[in-house]
């Protein structure tokens, strides 16, 4: 199979740095079921926004629009600038944009996901050399260097050759993490990436999360349960619930002086057990 | 849900050694290519290289005859039985080599099939459908009549009876072909769709790279299935287009000799001679066919 990049379709792996992702008056909903409604919301570059909530409340639904898993119903969405679902006309309005331009936009987002979504017949450095070969144009040479750069980065560079059935799942979702970073996007997008692991395996995943933090080369959006890992992370919560954001602010505020009661319940319900 | 503390130990690789970070010698082990995997590799190149030994050799004889001249006695008798066996093997590869010939179409045009049935967009979806369940619904012997009078009735179309055989064999099991393809791409995960977007694979890398390699090796048994299902519909072709497969070899005789009861015990042992063996691959592939899923 030789590659099918066109010189448009190529982007620069080189650092493109953070971006900023702007929801304006975003819908969505599912047959009869609203999951977000008339979302407002700025993510600065570089921003970690750890996104809290109970279950159904759309926040999961968040990122996988800010993906175009699923597309918007209303709204527009913006990444580093750049409309998502939408292009500009030369007349100055927005029209729907077309499979090419939204493949050009996504190409700064990267996804984790909750159940890793691997490739089970590839080994792991395979995993993380697909995109950056396939999807950028990089050298296979190249492609290998920075996947086992990256693999190592995970703490997994002697599992290079090891197919996901022969990983813990750990391991799994820091390759998964890897594979991710490897199209070194603006804007990193982490679906509950440890509600899937056994507790003690979540350690290792929220240390390389740490890492891509400290990094701060890459806008954050996370979706998790794991409080005491978002006070340490977030430079805000956003609390979520019925598809509106009930509350927003530095984890001081909203974890441990919360202005909403719906915030208050939900921070009660999670510290029960 | 794996855990680390019950995983065998992973075998040592080459770099177990600790080196220091930024070097890395490392060789690439390219074993996982579900192509290259011995258990379907090996069934895989026996068809290929049993389908083309029957296509290029030479197309045997279609005169059966013969050696006995009984008289009145029609009796069952073994050493009739034995002698008629060179020229059922000569009407079985006749059949066999129509079967693989057939079958190499429907392989080929059930992925296409499916291909456009899945289409997003609905005026290649729609009329591929209705082909598909159209020629499913009816019968290959109906459809062997329909594509002889169609030739027939076509002056600038001339076919050979082993042509037309083929053809409408191909066609038509590429019809079950294109939904065993479609029951395996469906069998793909969602998360596998997924994370082809997210890590925005082109289309033809999402299929060639990531679909097709997940979704063919749960279709080879099926496949193999409606292989052994092909190749007991293509006598149909001697009775309607008179091709010289095996029921052409018993009917020869038959009527030359007034004794059927040998030549048809015959061919049903030629079957069962070729279809044994090959329901024994199906059910190896099979067996060897489990993909560990994330």
């Amino acid at each position: 199979m030789s590659t099918n990049v066109t010189e448009t379709d190529r982007t620069d792996l080189s650092d493109k740095g953070a971006a900023s992702v702007r929801f304006r008056a975003v819908d969505k909903a599912f047959g009869s079921l609203t999951v977000l409604e008339n979302l407002h919301l700025d993510v600065e570059p570089g921003e970690r926004v750890v996104i809290i909530g109970p279950s159904g409340s759309g926040k999961t639904t968040i990122l996988r629009v800010t993906m175009t898993l699923e597309h918007i119903d209303a709204g527009t969405i913006q990444v580093g600038g750049q409309h998502l679902y939408h292009e500009e006309t030369s007349a100055g309005s927005l029209k729907a944009a077309s499979e090419r331009h939204i493949r050009k936009v996504r190409s700064n987002i990267g996804m984790v996901f909750q159940h890793f979504n691997l490739f089970p017949h590839m080994s792991a450095i395979e995993n993380v050399m697909l995109a950056p070969v396939k999807v950028h144009g990089t050298s296979r040479e190249e492609a290998q260097h920075l996947g086992m750069e990256l693999l190592a980065k995970v703490g997994l560079a002697e599992h290079a050759n090891h197919t996901p059935g022969q990983l813990s799942g750990g391991q799994k979702q820091r390759v998964a993490i890897a594979r991710a970073l490897a199209t070194q996007p603006s804007v990193m997008l982490f679906d509950e990436v440890t509600s899937a692991l056994d507790p003690e395996l979540v350690g290792d995943v929220l240390k390389v999360l740490r890492d891509i933090a400290e990094e701060g080369k890459t806008t954050m959006m996370l979706v998790t349960h794991e409080m005491g890992f978002a006070r340490e992370i977030a430079d805000r919560i956003l609390m979520f619930d019925k598809g509106r954001v009930v509350e927003s602010g530095p984890p001081s505020q909203v974890l441990d002086d919360p202005q909403e009661d719906r915030t208050r319940s939900f921070l009660g319900a999670v510290a029960e057990h | 849900m794996a855990d680390d503390n019950h995983r065998p130990e992973a075998p040592p690789t080459a770099s177990d050694d600790a080196r220091p970070a930024g070097t890395f010698e490392f060789e690439i082990e390219q074993s996982h290519k579900w192509y290259r995997r011995p258990e379907v590799l090996v069934p895989v190149i026996l068809v290929v290289l049993g389908l083309s030994l029957l296509a290029v050799v030479e197309a045997p004889s279609g005169r059966f005859r013969s050696q006995f001249t009984p008289g009145r006695d029609v009796s069952f008798g073994w050493d009739y039985f034995f002698h008629l066996v060179p020229q059922m093997l000569r009407g079985l590869y006749t059949t066999a080599r129509a079967t693989v010939l057939g079958f190499l179409i429907a392989a080929s045009l059930g992925l296409v099939m499916a291909l456009l049935r899945r289409s997003e967009r609905p005026y290649v979806s729609l009329p591929a459908a209705f082909v598909i369940e159209f020629i499913r619904s009816t019968p290959i012997l109906v459809q062997m009549f329909f594509a002889q009078v169609l030739v027939r009735a076509t002056p600038w179309l001339t076919l050979n009876p082993i042509v037309i055989l083929f053809i409408v064999v191909g066609i038509h099991y590429a019809t079950y072909a294109s939904e065993a393809y479609r029951a395996g791409i469906n069998s793909v995960p969602k998360g596998q769709w997924e994370a082809s977007i997210a890590l925005n694979l082109d289309p033809a890398t999402k299929w060639t790279r990531i679909i097709i390699p997940q979704a063919v090796p749960n279709v080879l048994p099926t496949l193999g299935n409606y292989l052994v299902a092909a190749f007991k519909d293509v006598p149909i072709g001697d009775a309607v287009l008179s091709t010289a497969g095996v029921l052409f070899f018993a009917n020869t005789i038959r009527a030359d000799d007034f004794r059927p009861v040998e030549p048809y015990l015959l061919i049903g042992v030629g079957f069962l001679l070729v279809s044994l063996p090959a329901a024994w691959l199906v059910r190896r592939l099979e067996e060897s066919i489990e993909y560990e899923r994330d």
